[in-house]
């Protein structure tokens, strides 16, 4: 099992990446940690801890980063939204 | 309920005309054959400005692209529009979303929405736009002569949906 992780917007383009499919590290029992885990990669990854505001989503509803998560979930982190 | 994220234009006039019409809207309905009930249209445009939001640039924007979250778009219109019908007597009500490139003057959103009578048609409107604008994943990237640049958030539409909150 495993987490399927999707990034948009400007988040996305400072990355490289728009979606993986990671196995869930043990120590990432919320979107948080899993946010810290993937910005601990270094390098463009920092980005994660850096965009301010980032906001994450999981399963497809917007939350919030103590939000848990668990395997087979879909994560997504983005910058706030600008529609409309 | 109509909820679309497309490419293409939309005709406002059209889609409101649709309100209350039922699913065969352009299947040989004519106006007047829907619901009755209907006392009130209130419908919103949002289009792209040729000034930005970024730049100073006095030569403005040259476009600007849309990016959304393919499914979880869809899904947070319907439960803004959900909410809306939860808090107003709303009869029908339509959000097209474009999304991809789009050149100034161009329509970005259409919100309409049919009530019996119009307190509660232009409140939803509004309660759904100052909603979509905070809630749902889209994103704006502006074209300019100086390059491209990504909309920031504005503090003011948080605050505009905040104003909505009990």
């Amino acid at each position: 099992m495993n987490v399927h992780i999707l990034y948009f917007a400007s988040l996305r383009e400072a990355l490289g990446a728009s979606a993986e499919r990671i196995d869930l590290p043990a120590e990432a029992r919320n979107a948080g940690a899993l946010r810290d885990h993937l910005a601990a990669r270094g390098g463009p990854w920092q980005a994660l801890a850096q965009t301010k505001n980032l906001r994450v989503a999981v399963n497809q509803t917007m939350t919030t980063l103590d939000a848990p998560v668990q395997d087979g979930d879909e994560i997504a982190f983005f910058p706030p939204v600008t529609g409309g | 309920m109509k909820i679309s994220v497309q490419t293409e234009d939309f005709d406002h006039d059209a889609e409101c005309a649709a309100l209350g019409q039922g699913q065969g809207q352009g299947q040989g309905q004519g106006q007047g054959q829907g619901r009755r009930d209907i006392g009130a249209v209130a419908s919103f445009v949002g289009r792209v400005r040729e000034t930005g939001d970024v730049t100073d640039d006095a030569a403005g924007i040259s476009g600007m692209t849309l990016e959304h979250y393919p499914g979880m778009t869809e899904k947070a219109l319907a439960e803004i529009v959900e909410e809306a019908c939860g808090r107003w007597a709303v009869i029908d009500a339509t959000i097209i979303h474009r999304v991809g490139e789009l050149a100034p003057g161009e329509n970005i959103v259409l919100v309409a929405v049919a009530s019996a009578h119009r307190g509660d048609a232009f409140a939803a409107c509004a309660f759904i736009m100052d909603y979509l604008k905070t809630r749902a994943p889209f994103w704006k990237k502006e074209k300019t002569s100086a390059g491209d640049h990504w909309v920031d958030a504005r503090e003011s539409d948080d605050r505009a949906a905040a104003k909505w909150h009990p």
